[in-house]
């Protein structure tokens, strides 16, 4: 049991090193890294670099950047700190991109295993419920479901998680079909290992690669969907974001841009920073297929 | 004839599909918490229980719910979308009305896409590793992790406010009275901004799938085979690689579809643009269910357009793909 467990994976000699390496190796990916370590720092700090609210009035309205000391991006509409917002959106950005991330892999990778493994009838039914779920336009949908079910933060990642798991269960059907016929998954079935552990134990920990890097990838488009949702004003009213600053300044952009324009910079450089890493580990993880398309 | 009844089986699947769709979205928007004639009572200021009951006996609402979806069922295969009482008017009517403004914006942002992609995604593949290729890929990159709606602000502020280039918001001059090519005009003029910063997200997808292709091409067998035949670069690039680069690029296409019709959701809300997205939105803010669940059926109908749409351009690029549905 173990030999055929190990049999695909024995290629790589120190692994954790041998992925740094690869990774590494990717300039953009490096820089990616670099720049999600800030974000997450700020994230980390936010409470103790700005431990008053978000929400709190701190000067007058309308304050450029740079003209008062302490407040290096100015004030918004009502007198609100807009660093003190930035850092303690980073929060919001990084917690939603990460669970709904986890949620649509909870729906989406057990649904494309199950169907790649038993195929049939199996997989003609969950195929045409995932096809189903990609004739809805995405964001469509997640409008919908976030202003039914009221903006709130457990909403938010809950839609976001409905509308971004079909792609995840397509990816992992693929991959399971063509593990399924190998020469390791034959040798568990003759020893006679049930479907479960031979899908659980030997088939899905060597589709990881793949899945890992639409993850990476994953968490910046949740990213983006949620400071969307926010930018409408369908975010969680307690919750200071990226997305609602721009949506709050919106009307005020010909006299004050910057409250426009920080927080959507904070929001392309996280997101971009998170696409590169997604780029890296494809390159570390798939080597082959990374050599391929460069 | 083959593409006919590609075409025909499509068409059939999809009636299938859209009814599930409308039973799909009938069970959501009920499930919602907050009884819409309470709602509506509660904003004419008169919330007591006759006037409540008068509603909801005149809506249907108070019907067993087996019998309100039977109702809507029966409406909608008879193209009668319902009623929406907030706006007066039929909801098939209030969506017409819209959607020639979306499928003019979504379609412009489709062309302007799938052109720049594949041209800047040949361009960078020619010119491999060349600053072209780190240019055009880097700028992909970009464009790629731009949240959509604030490249729209930003090139409001840029092009319409500090340089007065081009309209910043609407579909056409207010009070003009232009007709004809001048009224065209006009409105070309405002839908640049909107379909440009809709479509270079999407861009980005297809140069960077383009690219990709094109270099996974180039490298196979039967590209050595043309080269060796003694066929001109160029040749060999056009008829061969460009053609079999081009068959995942459609398929992304459709599959993009969708993100594209909800995208319009974001531009159309920056940019003041009439069309079907933004009636989504007001119609959600107002509780405006009828209006709701017929922009959603509609829009899931123009998703399944557009891939029938990619079906049949697949089917054209690549004669491999017999009309199997």
């Amino acid at each position: 049991m173990s030999l055929a467990a190990d049999a695909p994976r024995s290629a790589a000699r120190g692994p954790v090193l041998d992925f740094w390496f690869r990774f590494a190796r990717n300039r953009g990916a490096l820089l990616g890294l670099l720049i999600l370590l800030a974000v997450i720092a700020v994230a980390i700090l936010a409470t103790v670099m700005f431990p008053q609210s978000p929400w709190k009035m701190v000067q007058r309205p309308f304050l450029a950047p740079f003209q008062v000391e302490g407040l290096p991006l100015g004030t918004d509409t009502l007198g609100r700190d807009v660093a003190s917002g930035l850092a303690h959106g980073a929060r919001v950005s990084l917690i939603v991109g990460l669970v709904s991330t986890l949620f649509s892999l909870a729906i989406g990778v057990p649904l494309g295993a199950a169907a790649g493994y038993f195929g049939g009838i199996v997989d003609d039914a969950l195929m045409r419920f995932t096809e189903f779920f990609q004739t809805i336009p995405p964001f469509a949908l997640a409008i919908v479901l976030v202003a039914i079910f009221q903006p709130s933060l457990t909403s938010i990642v809950a839609a976001i998680a409905v509308v971004s798991w079909p792609p995840v269960a397509r990816l992992v059907r693929a991959e399971v079909m063509s593990l399924k016929r190998r020469e390791f998954v034959e040798a568990s079935r003759l020893a006679g290992l049930s479907n479960a552990h031979i899908l659980v134990r030997q088939i899905l920990p060597n589709a990881m690669s793949p899945i890992i890097v639409m993850a990476s990838l994953m968490v910046a488009t949740a990213i983006l969907l949620e400071s969307s949702l926010s930018f409408l004003g369908l975010g969680d009213p307690n919750i200071m974001s990226w997305g609602y600053m721009i949506g709050a300044s919106r009307t005020v952009i010909r006299t004050a841009w910057w409250l426009s324009f920080f927080p959507g910079v904070a929001i392309l450089v996280t997101v971009l920073a998170l696409n590169l890493i997604g780029e890296g580990l494809n390159d570390a993880l798939n080597p082959r297929l990374a050599r391929k398309g460069r | 004839m083959r593409i006919l009844s590609l075409i025909a089986t499509r068409l059939a699947k999809a009636v299938v599909v859209l009814l599930l769709i409308v039973i799909a979205n009938f069970l959501l928007i009920h499930a919602a918490p907050g009884d819409p004639a309470a709602v509506m009572a509660g904003e004419a200021g008169a919330a007591d229980e006759k006037f409540i009951a008068q509603l909801r006996e005149r809506f249907g609402l108070d019907q067993p719910f087996l019998v309100q979806l039977w109702t809507y069922v029966k409406g909608v295969l008879q193209l009668n979308l319902g009623y929406s009482y907030r706006q007066q008017a039929p909801v098939l009517d209030l969506i017409l009305e819209r959607l020639p403004a979306t499928l003019l914006l979504t379609l412009t942002a489709f062309v302007i896409s799938l052109t720049l992609g594949v041209v800047s995604g040949v361009v960078a593949a020619a010119r491999q590793g060349k600053w072209t290729d780190s240019l055009v890929t880097s700028l992909a990159l970009l464009f790629y992790a731009t949240p959509l709606y604030w490249l729209a602000l930003m090139a409001v502020l840029l092009f319409s406010v500090q340089l007065g280039w081009l309209p910043g918001y609407g579909y056409e001059t207010i009070g003009s009275d232009a007709t004809g090519l001048a009224h065209a005009l006009d409105v070309a003029r405002h839908l640049v901004l909107p379909a440009l910063t809709l479509g270079l997200f999407f861009t980005a997808i297809y140069m960077r799938m383009t690219r990709a292709s094109m270099l996974e091409v180039s490298g196979m067998d039967f590209v050595k085979t043309a080269k060796a035949k003694g066929l001109s670069p160029g040749r060999v690039q056009r008829r061969h690689v460009l053609r079999n680069a081009l068959l995942p690029v459609v398929t992304l296409a459709g599959l993009q579809a969708g993100q594209l019709v909800g995208g319009a959701v974001l531009t159309e809300t920056v940019f003041a643009w009439p069309g079907i997205g933004r009636l989504m939105f007001d119609a959600l803010a107002q509780r405006d269910y009828n209006l709701l669940l017929g922009i959603l059926l509609i829009s899931a109908a123009l998703v399944i357009a557009f891939n029938i749409l990619t079906d049949v351009i697949y089917s054209i690029v690549d004669p491999r793909i017999g009309a199997a549905p």
